[in-house]
């Protein structure tokens, strides 16, 4: 099995077979590592040395019931406090504080420094647990086998900022709070089809409607911050805007809150209760929001005014200059998030029912498979990366790419144009007078679109001029990204609305699990006007292949099948060329030089605030 | 002047309402939706927004929005706000101390700049004071604020680190140092600010009162021997200031309405970087709420330049 994931390219087909096969020696070495005949890291190494990632493995050991060593990030402070101020700047600034109310990100974080879930994400898209005294695990039984429960033990002993202790009424009442429509609130979504039973004082039970692989997401991470009963019960429902604790968060966060000004800055001070010991090491914080990326970069690599930027969207031609400085240091988190062009497989240009672009019609152009692949061949991503978005755009061929057990090892379409010129030969479409190829009347033109954003215009540049080389004429478009990424019914200019022959943008990836991200190749989610184009197959691409391999992801246990699932619909998806990956974007952060911090891309920036320190 | 007083006030309000009706049916004929945001997350269901929209009225008919806007506004609720999910009063009146600090000291820099130099300049015209001034007022106006605030960074705060560019409400300590935090901090945005406004100012300070300087009275001040103090101060500069005070009145709401992009640039939390957040957010009920003050401030400080005509020169009366 560990083979298939590793070669499986040419011969998809011998996937499952070789899954089979393969099944009983690893089963067997499992079962070494469970009877303590062979270490857990020596099982790592070996599934490592047959091409499988670290964290599949590690996965695997946990599905059998292996417990595995906490990932704890490194931290030396041996008291809690005497650290000073820690400050952070946000270039979109904070505009509220309740986490079932945030919107962006921005408010996520800033409500993350008082408020905790039971466990939160690590950069290796693994589990670190927050709030929970353990992972859930199959061998203890907390993990059910049919996937439709999971039962999470709190911590003992862990206060609420103002001394009440947090218990399991605390969680039910998070899920009652976020799942009552009239609350309006933005975390509905990650407890839709659960139920949540109290089983003691310190444990619950989350129920599944369906066999559900991906648990993890329910009280975890940036959705699943806990508040406390005692504050909010009373505002639930309709009166959810008038709780004072919207305003004044009461956690059990490292820090305690201070004070709020909407739109500007944050304010935290030291939690003397907090439940790790000699956590947290600085005494008070503060997150400082507005202005633009570039100054805020410039504040904590350039002058050392601050010591933590968030999201560092700058060119990294600059982010280089500003590093040169040595005040601090950029740093790079993998995630998923990809920029990509799609190819429209509806036709843009003629309305059907009151739609263009409708699921009912065909691209004229690029319904022939040899456009797309010559189009697929034309897409320089490795000078994408190298000339625009340096360390902040890794040059990649598929959809899916971290983390890295989700990432396909079969070949994907490289650049040349002699190729792709070959291809549009050999499907007759021939060169007109002015250059530009034609078949049958039918000028090979595009218009191709995309939001305003510098990056985006040299792509689009990059491409158009690799296109112009093979014949095919583009026109490029530039959409402001307040309108591109609105998701106004009555603008034509729309992303989901696609109404145009290409587009490219990136599509975020927020969970280490592909369930809630591969979405966007199913059938039932393409966006038309029935859905007022909310759907999330914006390419409008579907196949009962693909369908078939999303269906069985959701219901598949066995982590290994269900990754094998998810690599298949990315090579299903990437062979089709109806969507073109360029590169794949990471997170990026500004650092001070003496700030010592974990941060991940599958959760907030300061899912890990308690453990950050300062070297000095 | 009583009965001018109250027929002006009584003129305001048609127009006031004319002001929130147009700035009502712009902001609802604008596109974008202040819940759009959710729609990009994969795991927010759709009736999530649905809800959000008719807690929040947004779905009603125009009119009938308008109508509740404008009862409420009456009672003085000035609305709340979609993306705090607080009172736009409160949010307001958070930033307007800051507003009121940065951009007032920036008006009194710029006219603390432009009478002096523009009366110098124009009591001795086409002297190398009048030059060097006139030189440098050009170069004031035309380079634009948000290049003066990154060129300051550049030379203050980068190259010199003499100055902080991030400005910061929350600056501990007490006394002289909390003082000095502050007036460091403030330096460059008022700075920005009232260079280029004194610029301007010096300009118009400068030709009115060479307009006046020619004029008969003046020539007789000086014949009756009187000192050139005086004669500038009570008999030129007093009728040059009345164009003047129509400029700096009107520019007088601008201390409210904030300074947008210098507010942006230097991270100042004024009412200018609310009113582009809001802007951005779509945050309807804040944005109303500003450029309506707004509105009402420019009519009162309108006919605050009216009344002042009449104190400055008595010729002018009111019926």
């Amino acid at each position: 099995m560990a083979v298939s994931v590793g070669t499986a390219g040419a011969s998809r087909h011998d996937f499952v077979g070789a899954d089979a096969m393969d099944e009983k020696a690893l089963r067997g070495l499992v079962a070494r590592v469970k009877a303590g005949r062979m270490s857990r890291r020596a099982f790592v190494r070996k599934m490592v040395g047959l091409g499988l990632t670290a964290p599949l493995a590690w996965q695997m050991l946990a599905h059998s019931g292996v417990a595995r060593a906490a990932t704890a990030p490194d931290y030396k402070p041996t008291k809690r406090g005497g650290g000073g101020a820690l400050k952070v700047l946000w270039w979109q600034a904070p505009t509220l504080l309740n986490p079932h109310f945030a919107v962006g990100t921005k408010d996520q974080e800033a409500a993350r420094i008082f408020y905790e879930p039971m466990a939160a994400w690590d950069p290796e898209g693994n589990l670190v647990p927050v709030l929970a005294a353990e992972l859930p695990d199959l061998e203890k039984g907390t993990l059910a086998r049919d996937g439709k429960s999971v039962t999470w033990k709190i911590k003992p002993d862990v206060k609420w900022h103002d001394g009440a202790p947090l218990t399991a009424d605390d969680l039910v009442f998070t899920w009652e709070y976020a799942t009552d429509p009239k609350t309006a609130a933005v975390t509905v979504g990650t407890y839709k089809g659960t139920t949540v039973e109290k089983v003691d004082a310190l444990t619950v039970k989350v129920h599944f409607e369906n066999p559900t692989p991906f648990w993890a997401n329910p009280f975890v991470g940036q959705r699943g911050n806990i508040i406390p009963k005692h504050l909010f019960a009373d505002y639930k429902g309709d009166k959810s805007r008038d709780a004072p604790a919207n305003l004044k968060p009461v956690g059990t966060g490292p820090y305690r809150f201070v004070s709020f000004t909407p739109g500007d800055l944050v304010r935290g001070e030291l939690n003397p209760d907090y439940h790790v010991p000699n956590q947290p090491y600085f005494d008070t914080i503060e997150m400082k929001g507005g202005g633009d990326a570039v100054s805020a970069a410039r504040a904590v690599l350039q002058t050392g005014e601050y010591d933590y930027a968030w999201n560092m969207q700058v060119e990294d031609e600059i982010l280089k200059r500003l590093e040169a400085s040595g005040k601090g240091r950029v740093h790079i988190a993998p995630g998923g998030d990809i920029e990509h062009l799609q190819l429209n497989t509806t036709d843009p240009w003629t309305e059907v029912d009151g739609e263009r672009a409708s699921i009912k019609t065909k691209h004229p152009l690029l319904s022939d498979p040899a456009v797309r692949e010559a189009l697929a061949q034309l897409v320089d991503r490795e000078s994408v990366q190298k000339f625009i978005y340096g360390r902040t755009g890794v040059a990649s061929g598929d959809f899916l790419n971290n983390p890295p057990r989700y990432k396909s090892k079969s070949p994907k379409a490289e650049f040349n144009i002699e190729k792709a010129n070959a291809v549009l030969d050999a499907a007759g479409w021939k060169r007109g007078a002015d250059g530009i190829r034609a078949k049958d009347d039918k000028r090979l033109k595009f218009v191709f679109q995309t939001s305003i954003n510098a990056p985006r215009q040299k792509t689009q540049a990059v491409i158009k001029q690799a296109c112009q080389k093979a014949g095919i004429e583009i026109e490029l478009k530039s959409v402001t990204a307040a309108v591109f990424f609105s998701s106004d019914v009555a603008n034509t200019d729309t992303y989901t609305k696609f109404y145009c022959d290409l587009q490219m943008y990136n599509t975020t990836m927020p969970w280490p699990d592909p369930q809630p991200f591969m979405d966007q190749f199913v059938s039932w989610e393409v966006a038309d006007k029935t859905n007022k184009w909310q759907g999330r197959n914006v390419t409008r691409w579907t196949s009962d292949e693909c369908d078939k391999a999303y269906r069985d992801a959701m219901v598949e246990l066995d982590p290994v099948k269900r990754a094998a699932h998810f690599i298949r619909m990315n090579d299903l998806v990437c062979a089709a060329h109806n969507v073109v990956p360029i590169v794949n974007r990471p997170k990026v952060q500004g650092i001070g030089n003496s700030l010592r911090c974990m941060v991940t891309s599958w959760d907030n920036d300061l899912s890990h605030l308690a453990s950050w320190y300062r070297e000095t | 002047m009583g009965r001018y007083l109250l027929r002006r006030l009584l003129i305001a309000i048609p127009s006031l309402v004319g002001i929130s009706m147009v700035l009502f049916a712009v902001l609802a004929l604008a596109p974008g939706d202040p819940f759009g945001d959710l729609a990009l997350s994969p795991d927010i269901p759709p009736e999530v927004r649905e809800t959000l929209r008719i807690k929040f009225g947004l779905d009603d008919p125009l009119p009938i929005r308008y109508l509740r806007w404008f009862v409420a506004m009456l009672h003085g609720d000035w609305g709340f706000s979609f993306a705090s999910r607080i009172d736009v009063s409160r949010l307001i009146l958070e930033r307007v101390p800051t507003t009121l600090l940065v951009i007032g000291s920036s008006q009194v820099l710029a006219l603390l700049i432009a009478l002096p130099v523009g009366v110098f300049a124009a009591a001795r015209p086409y002297s190398l004071f009048d030059q060097i001034a006139s030189a440098f007022a050009f170069i004031g106006f035309s380079l634009p604020t948000f290049f003066t605030g990154l060129l300051f960074i550049l030379l203050f705060s980068i190259e010199l680190h003499w100055l902080p560019f991030v400005y910061r409400t929350d600056i501990g300590g007490t006394g002289w140092e909390w003082y000095w935090a502050h007036i460091r901090q403030a330096i460059m945005p008022v700075a920005v600010l009232g260079l280029f406004q004194g610029a301007a100012w010096t300009r118009y300070v400068r030709s009115a009162v060479l307009d006046v300087i020619r004029l008969d009275f003046v020539t007789t001040a000086r014949a009756k021997g009187l000192p050139e103090r005086v004669v500038i101060i009570r008999h030129v500069v007093r009728n040059a200031l009345i164009p003047v005070v129509t400029l700096v009145a009107l520019q007088m709401p601008a201390v409210f309405g904030g300074a947008i992009i210098t507010e942006q640039i230097f991270r100042v939390p004024g009412i200018g970087s609310l009113l582009i957040s809001s802007i951005l957010a779509n945050d309807t009920p804040v944005v109303m709420a500003v450029t309506f003050v707004f509105a009402c401030l420019v009519i009162l400080f309108n006919l605050l330049a009216d009344l002042i005509y009449g104190w400055l020169d008595p010729r002018i009366t009111y019926r």
